[in-house]
């Protein structure tokens, strides 16, 4: 899917550009430069007059201080950190002299997104390039001034040595002069270091983030904490559609006893981001949010103002029941035949429930005019998304909009695409002046692009001998691309029709089967009442459920050992082979860690009616998986039905850890998410829009749930893959067939639910 | 108006009475570390302590606090041994509710020192952590109970020699 997003953007492929290493501001400047950079420019010149908008990517100071510029959003994920490590650890600078520094929407940076787990997978390359440039640079500068070649030179923490003599980087940026360029294929050229030179990235690396100290005494600085000067704070009316509501009447009586009551704007928005909405407006935002609470907003309702969650489900599984419905996202051998010679047949339904995102930092934007220019103070994930959405809304060319990056409070998908910014531009455009608009959490919940709810048909083939034969898979959701980005929807295996590749992944798995064919339904009733959002680990965190319960439903039926199957299937053959650089080892390295977590649970000790399930998964998408195999010892209650999850156990192989403890933590989060996913939140829609609107009746896991996690990242030298969301996905299955094999109740519907289980008894 | 005491110095603010302390604190005063989460306690973003009592300041009516002392995170001048312990332990993720469960745990470690794993996670259940950091939270306390000065020996008969 990465390839997606590169064909829009020519920008997005760093390494068909060139590099410059330039000596400006009395320091070392490192630059990317276009790929069609001519060089009637030197370096030093096309820095000092930011000819062809160089992206400056690192610069060094005269004292040997490194700032790494960061194009990425920080919610959580820390990547400043993992990005300015990758770069050091090439340069052999000194740790303890680098910073980094979040960067705008100027176009320089080219297409800006964070999300898909992609950060370190898609900048490892990059940026290992860059810090290497920088190091040959010093190198050169450095063997000259202590008058040996080059080739007797190495670089250590700093300080270019050759024998007993040495040079620091400082003293080389303080005198040397650079003016250097690497073309783009003497930077393909550029050897990435191998992994027993790595001292600063992998597994054996203890470091702390950068950005942790402030974010423990207050001083970290999110959207919500921004102001200028004379500022008005809004809140939005949010309308009883997402889409198709028209505002008819506006009474604002009870609001102008309000103390700091400013009005009220209704928003006429060229681009339909948001539509029938009104904006009211105070000196003071509790003052807008009683402002909002005491106005009366009458409406022509959009068409959707009566769906329900039953609905939604019920349209989807009516789809998923139809054999040729949706867009075929894979199709190997002969499903058809082998379904017409199928001695036998099982078939399961499997659904999940609305999700909502909760970030905890609630929406909010900035959005202020001057001089000339749209600036929008916000976090936000996907800018290169958002961007064109707000130039279209204000009717101004998109150089005229700038987003200014800020600490996401959360994002989890939620602050992709940035449609809450559009408001805020509105408003700001028909005050005309700066206007800070917070969502309350119920305008958060009801204004949240939801995981849609789903449901997936699957179907297994036996022949005469009961082997296992072929597996179709169906399954029905909105999908979050074609509401946001539809540009980025691929077409079909056979040619016909288009999917969500976000909302079909995972489906494409690494189990060698004689017959496969999985269809992506799209649910238009889902896609017509909400934004059908990306919520950490997407795609296949709600499709995994599906297969890696009905993998267990397969086995028993043979009568085999579900994780002895899925060993069987895991052969690395043919297209699961896997392939260089990101895939290297393919199902067999699934197999590997599917033993390891195996083992590892093989002595623990079971209690009546507790059980241990198992599943694999391979992170985000077949172009960048990372090898996941969970185990999920639980308790059932047979008297109440209530889940217990007592330990998880994971054992990861994502190939070289850039940052271990970062890692670890971004699995020790995901493995919760899953958690919560599957035992704890869901959202349910009524009337057209989510029911559970605030922390008193939408309820993530807290800490009080928490389970034991046993969690291992196995030693690995393949090339790096991304970590934010893969520790999601296999979670819900895992707990879904240790159930079964702790009671013998095969639960279908995510969240799993006690009153499911007792019916399950009972039968 | 209302004064009262933030992190040691007094305060009026002309915000009408109902206001909640909350948005007295971020928008009026600029202290910017407490966080606004729900806006009806069920999350803990916004947890100042009121005369030493961690409390939800989204809630809390600046009438109700004429001439009382708040504490916010700021308040706790990088000093306190949490603050030293998120740290080790790296706690935070995107770091939104963690103003608040620092705020929230610094009740517990002073009114008991030496708090056991039940009493941790019944003090702090009322926070959320949404990047759900709970198990690092819960280790950073254990590390700040551990390391503080104050920490009170229970006397544990199994300990001692037969």
């Amino acid at each position: 899917m990465k390839k997606l997003f590169q064909k829009n953007s020519e920008t997005v492929n760093l390494n068909r550009r060139s590099f410059m290493i330039g000596t400006a501001s009395a320091g070392l400047v490192m630059a990317f430069a276009p790929a069609l950079f001519s060089g009637s420019l030197s370096a030093k010149e096309s820095i000092t007059q930011q000819a062809f908008s160089p992206t400056i990517w690192w610069t060094m100071s005269a004292e040997g201080a490194v700032e790494v510029s960061i194009a990425k959003a920080e919610m959580g994920q820390h990547i400043g950190t993992a990005l300015a490590r990758i770069v050091a650890d090439e340069l052999e600078c000194d740790w303890d002299k680098v910073s980094i520094t979040y960067v705008d929407t100027h176009e320089k940076w080219g297409y800006m997104v964070t999300g898909g787990s992609w950060s370190v997978f898609q900048s490892f390359k990059p940026l290992s390039q860059a810090g290497a440039a920088g190091r040959i640079a010093l190198i050169d500068a450095g063997a000259a001034m202590l008058g040996v070649p080059a080739s007797k030179c190495h670089a250590k923490k700093g300080h270019i040595i050759a024998g007993d003599k040495s040079v620091s980087y400082a003293d080389i940026v303080k005198k040397g002069e650079f003016n250097r360029t690497f073309s783009s294929e003497e930077v393909a050229k550029l050897p990435l270091k191998s992994a027993n030179k790595r001292h600063l990235t992998g597994l054996k690396q203890d470091f702390k983030a950068l950005d942790i100290p402030a974010k423990t005494n207050g001083s970290a600085v999110y959207g919500i904490d921004v102001e200028v000067e004379g500022m008005l704070y809004a809140r939005p009316v949010i309308p009883p559609t997402r889409y198709g509501s028209t505002v008819t009447n506006v009474d604002d009586s009870a609001a102008k006893a309000i103390k700091g009551y400013k009005g009220f704007e209704v928003l006429n928005d060229p681009s339909e981001t948001v539509q029938g909405w009104v904006v009211v407006l105070a000196d003071n935002y509790p003052s807008a949010i009683k402002a909002v609470d005491a106005i009366k907003v009458s409406y022509k309702k959009g068409k959707t103002a009566n769906i329900t969650e039953a609905d939604i489900q019920n349209e989807s599984k009516r789809l998923c029941e139809q054999p040729d419905s949706g867009t075929l996202f894979v199709d190997e051998g002969d499903i058809k035949k082998i379904q017409a010679d199928a001695n036998e047949s099982l078939e399961s339904m499997y659904t999940t429930a609305t999700a909502s995102h909760y970030q905890l930092e609630p929406l909010n934007a900035l959005a202020e005019y001057k001089d000339g220019q749209w600036i929008i103070h916000t976090g936000n994930q996907w800018q290169s998304l958002t961007l064109p959405a707000i130039a279209k809304a204000l009717e101004v060319a998109q150089e005229k909009v700038i987003i200014r990056p800020y600490y996401l409070g959360g994002g989890f998908g939620r602050r992709l695409f940035g449609d809450w910014t559009v408001p805020a531009a509105l408003t700001a455009k028909a005050v005309g002046k700066p206007v800070k608009l917070v969502f309350t959490r119920a305008d958060d919940s009801l204004f949240d692009q939801s995981r849609s709810a789903s449901a997936a048909k699957m179907t297994a083939s036996f022949d005469k001998n009961g082997n296992f034969t072929g597996l179709e898979h169906a399954f029905a959701a909105g999908w979050p691309t074609k509401a946001m980005a539809p540009g980025f929807l691929s077409p079909g295996v056979d040619g016909n029709g288009k999917f969500d590749a976000f909302s079909a992944s995972g489906a494409d798995h690494w189990y060698s089967m004689n017959s496969h064919r999985a269809r992506a339904i799209n649910n238009e009733i889902a896609q017509s009442t909400f934004t059908p959002g990306w919520l950490r680990s997407v795609g296949p965190g709600w499709i995994a459920w599906s297969l890696e319960s009905f993998i267990d439903e397969i086995a028993h039926k043979q009568g085999k050992d579900p994780v002895q199957f899925r060993i069987d299937m895991l052969d690395g053959k043919g297209k699961q082979a896997g392939k260089a650089p990101e895939s290297v080892g393919g199902a067999l390295r699934l197999r590997n860690v599917l033993q390891k977590v195996s083992a590892k649970v093989a002595a623990v000790k079971l209690d009546e009616d507790e059980g241990i399930g198992f599943s694999v998964s391979s992170g985000q998408e077949r172009t960048m998986p990372a090898w996941l195999a969970t185990a999920a010892h639980v308790h059932v209650n047979r008297e109440s039905g209530k889940i217990t999850l007592k330990k998880l156990y994971v054992v990861v192989d994502a190939g070289l850890i850039v940052h271990p403890d970062g890692a670890l933590a971004q699995v020790e989060g995901s493995l919760l998410w899953g958690s919560s996913l599957a035992l704890h939140e869901s959202n349910t829609y009524k009337d057209g829009q989510v029911s559970a609107t605030n922390f008193n009746t939408y309820l993530p896991l807290r800490m009080q749930d928490v389970p034991d996690m046993d969690i291992e990242f196995l030693q690995s030298d393949e090339f790096p893959v991304g970590l934010g969301e893969p520790g999601v996905i296999g979670v819900a299955p895992a707990i879904g067939n240790a159930i079964f094999n702790a009671v013998g109740v095969r639960l279908r519907d995510l969240p799993m639910k006690p009153s499911e289980v007792m019916k399950g008894l009972k039968a | 108006m209302v004064t009262f005491t933030i992190n040691g110095k007094v305060v009026e603010s002309h915000a009408s009475e109902d206001t909640p302390l909350l948005w007295v604190i971020r928008d009026e005063i600029g202290l910017k570390g407490t966080k606004f989460g729900c806006g009806i306690a069920m999350c803990g973003a916004c947890t100042v302590h009121l005369d030493g009592q961690a409390t939800r300041s989204c809630v809390l009516p600046i009438g109700a606090i004429a001439g009382k002392a708040i504490t916010t995170i700021e308040g706790l001048n990088n000093e306190h041994p949490l603050q030293k312990a998120w740290v080790e332990e790296q706690v935070p993720q995107c770091g939104y509710c963690q103003s608040g469960q620092i705020m929230q745990a610094a009740t517990l470690l002073a009114a008991n020192p030496n708090p056991t794993d039940e009493e941790i996670v019944s003090h702090m259940n009322g926070n959320y952590c949404r990047c759900m950091a709970y198990k690092r939270i819960k280790t950073a306390i254990q590390r700040a109970a551990d390391e503080s000065q104050s920490v009170v020996n229970i006397f544990d008969p199994n300990a001692q020699d037969a």
